[in-house]
């Protein structure tokens, strides 16, 4: 390149360096011609055999499955890597001392592994395990036969188990939402798998990487408000109640009313979705959101609530009852006669006759709208899949039997959601939060939060429903030592084919605690409990009872209860002194 | 005829200043292409590691296990006559 010309003067090359060079650049055409012809011609057979191998491909890169998690972020449903060992059969029979090795590592008998590669002798791809842990996969390759590799799957792991199943839902066997939250927000969820442009050789292995990496994208997280130490708690004692009561199956529904947030929605039968082929349709549904029931008297606090509110009534005044009365052809009945009764009492003994009392002075529009206003057929916000409305008929098509009946909770169906969210009302001081199940990023439109009675209304029922739970109450088995406790019983009988089924009960309890300042609304509802003892008092009060004490304590919630903090006042200064 | 000369070495110069650039650019990309394959492979061997970790936790943390190791082994129990007392930090 920088060659100094020395021959500035001589005035012509020699001839010879032309033709030499001539001969030379001939040379190389003839060189190459014949390399051509080697190639194309000779060697053609082997070399198209060689590109066969060969493959360019555009490979999937698997993106995970976004996590669900509970309020404090421990996972309810998450996607860990696995790896499936995949073998080119033929590769792997020539090498027949790796057999036993690799057979133990599989977990399968010698034998049986060289049947199964020699029957697909001819395929390029079979699958000996599919998703096996990555220790285990490594272990596999450790062997280092020829022609086994790897392939990324995602398998969906659910820590929590048949306790949350209904709720979280699972996925299928191609890793897409099939039931529950999983089905719901599945495209939420869901990632989007990249890929990878690679040059592949004859056994699969991955020869060269080329330009145009699509990164995968990852699914979101979905952040559920469920606590899972509550909903654990929340499903062990239904559970045990379901069986110990023969029950057809029961539920048990957590709110913390300051937010409107469900802290466990727990329902048994339940089902594994860790195993996908125990699955029994019986326990998939999701009660709380997917079944409605008469609520009966669990309605009464709302009732005399609103009789409250409205002014109509004063927590003093007394109504005389005499233990039955008619309404049209209806008749009315209490459980006996309970003679003349103010609010407290029509709560404490679960008077019909009261209520229905009260109902037919309020007027059917004004105990309709009563109900609409705690949201008894609307939607909840809860945004659960498959959530109903449940059947709140109008107010004009209801005559006197209907407003009775409707006093006490009968001839209207609703959802233990729209049960609890009411109760969540009288909770938190006559606020009607939407209910929440998911939050963060993910989470559906808010129902805006609603006063419907004044707070001094919520706390008067509040205060009433303290007696439900004395010994002269309906569900003293309700009580939690330390705590002063709001809530009420209900019985309904399940109606069927042909009308009302006397031997077919839901017994529901709903309570609040601490009454002064709930943290916790707690829903119980046993389907068709066997025993003798149907009432919501005798058999879904001890449950309330049951969870919400160590609900209590898992959320360090102070005792209230005045005996308690009084002989505690006692020992603090004794031990001052 | 000199400038001629002196411009021609100068662009020669240039071409191969710019052709080992080239060189190092290419050694460079390969480098870098390496070490994200292995930053790649290193990223997912962590979220495989925090994925397995995840569920073991919360597998020891399974409140059945924790109420049984707590009744059983320690031999916990629920308090049932209890004061409370307030303290003050």
């Amino acid at each position: 390149m920088s060659r100094r010309t020395p021959d500035r003067k001589t005035s012509a090359p020699p001839r010879w360096r032309g033709y030499f060079l001539m001969g030379l650049f001939g040379l190389f055409a003839v060189v190459l011609a014949g390399r051509a012809f080697d190639l194309q011609v000779l060697d053609q057979a082997f070399l198209t055999k060689e590109g066969d191998k060969r493959h360019l491909r555009t490979l999937a890169v698997p993106a995970g499955r976004g996590a669900i998690k509970d309020h404090n972020g421990e996972p309810l449903a998450l996607s860990a890597p696995t790896e499936s060992v995949w073998a080119v059969p033929g590769a792997v029979l020539e090498a027949p001392e790796k057999l036993a090795p690799l057979a133990r590592q599989l977990g399968m008998s010698v034998a049986d592994l060289r049947k199964r590669l020699e029957n697909y002798k001819s395929r390029q791809f079979l699958y000996l395990r599919r998703q096996l842990a990555p220790a285990d996969a490594r272990a596999v390759m450790a062997v280092d036969a020829p022609g086994i590799f790897l392939q990324r799957e995602y398998k969906r792991y659910y820590p929590a188990g048949e306790a949350a199943a209904q709720i979280v839902g699972m996925t299928n066997i191609d890793g897409r939402g099939q039931e529950g939250l999983e089905l719901d927000r599945d495209d939420y969820l869901h990632g989007e798998p990249g890929s990878r442009r690679v040059v592949q050789d004859r056994v699969g292995r991955v020869v060269e990487d080329l330009a145009g990496f699509e990164p995968p994208q990852a699914g979101h997280d979905l952040q559920l408000t469920i606590d899972s130490r509550l909903q654990y708690l929340a499903y062990r004692h239904i559970k045990s109640a379901v069986i110990k009561n023969d029950a057809k199956g029961g539920m048990v529904v957590m709110l913390d009313p300051s937010s409107g947030e469900l802290r466990a929605v727990a329902s048994y039968p339940s089902f594994n979705p860790n195993d996908r082929d125990s699955i029994d349709a019986k326990g998939v549904r999701a009660r709380a959101a997917t079944d409605v029931m008469e609520p009966g008297s669990t309605v009464k606090p709302l009732l005399l609530a609103q009789a409250l509110d409205s002014g109509l009534y004063d927590t003093g005044d007394v109504i005389h009852t005499k233990g039955w009365f008619m309404v049209g052809r209806l008749t009315v009945k209490d459980f006996r006669d309970y003679g003349d009764v103010d609010f407290a009492k029509i709560l404490q003994k679960s008077s019909n006759v009261g209520a229905a009392h009260v109902g037919l002075k309020m007027g059917r529009e004004k105990v309709w709208q009563g109900y609409n206003e705690f949201g008894f057929g609307e939607a909840t916000g809860s945004g659960f899949p498959g959530e109903r409305l449940g059947v709140l008929k109008d107010f004009y098509e209801w005559n006197d039997v209907e407003t009775a009946t409707a006093s006490y909770g009968y001839g209207m169906a609703i959802t233990a959601f729209q049960l609890i969210r009411a109760y969540g009302a009288l909770a938190d001081d006559g606020k009607l939060h939407g209910l929440k199940l998911v939050e963060g990023k993910g989470a559906n439109m808010q129902i805006p939060t609603e006063q419907v009675i004044k707070p001094q209304t919520a706390r008067t029922i509040r205060h009433l429903l303290e007696g439900v739970i004395e010994p002269a109450g309906t569900a003293t088995r309700a009580a939690i030592p330390g705590y002063r406790v709001a809530g009420k019983t209900g019985t309904a009988r399940k109606a069927g084919a042909g009308g009302y089924n006397a031997n077919r009960h839901q017994a529901l309890f709903v309570g609040m605690a601490p009454a002064e300042k709930p943290a916790l609304v707690t829903l119980v509802m046993l389907d068709e409990p066997q025993k003798d003892a149907y009432y919501g008092g005798a058999v879904a009060a001890p449950v309330f009872s049951a969870v919400m004490r160590d609900a209590l304590r898992l959320l360090r919630v102070p005792p209230d209860d005045p005996a308690l903090l009084a002989a505690s006042a006692d020992a603090a200064s004794g031990n001052g002194t | 005829m000199t400038r001629q000369l002196l411009t021609v070495a100068a662009l020669a110069f240039a071409i191969l200043v710019s052709a080992i650039a080239v060189v190092q650019a290419k050694h460079k990309t390969r480098e870098m292409a390496h070490e994200l394959q292995v930053e790649r492979v290193e990223g997912d061997r962590l979220s495989t590691e925090w994925a397995q970790l995840q569920l073991e936790e919360s597998a020891w943390a399974n409140p059945d296990r924790v109420a049984r190791v707590a009744r059983r082994e320690l031999g916990m129990i629920q308090p049932r006559h209890y004061v409370v007392l307030e303290s003050s930090p």
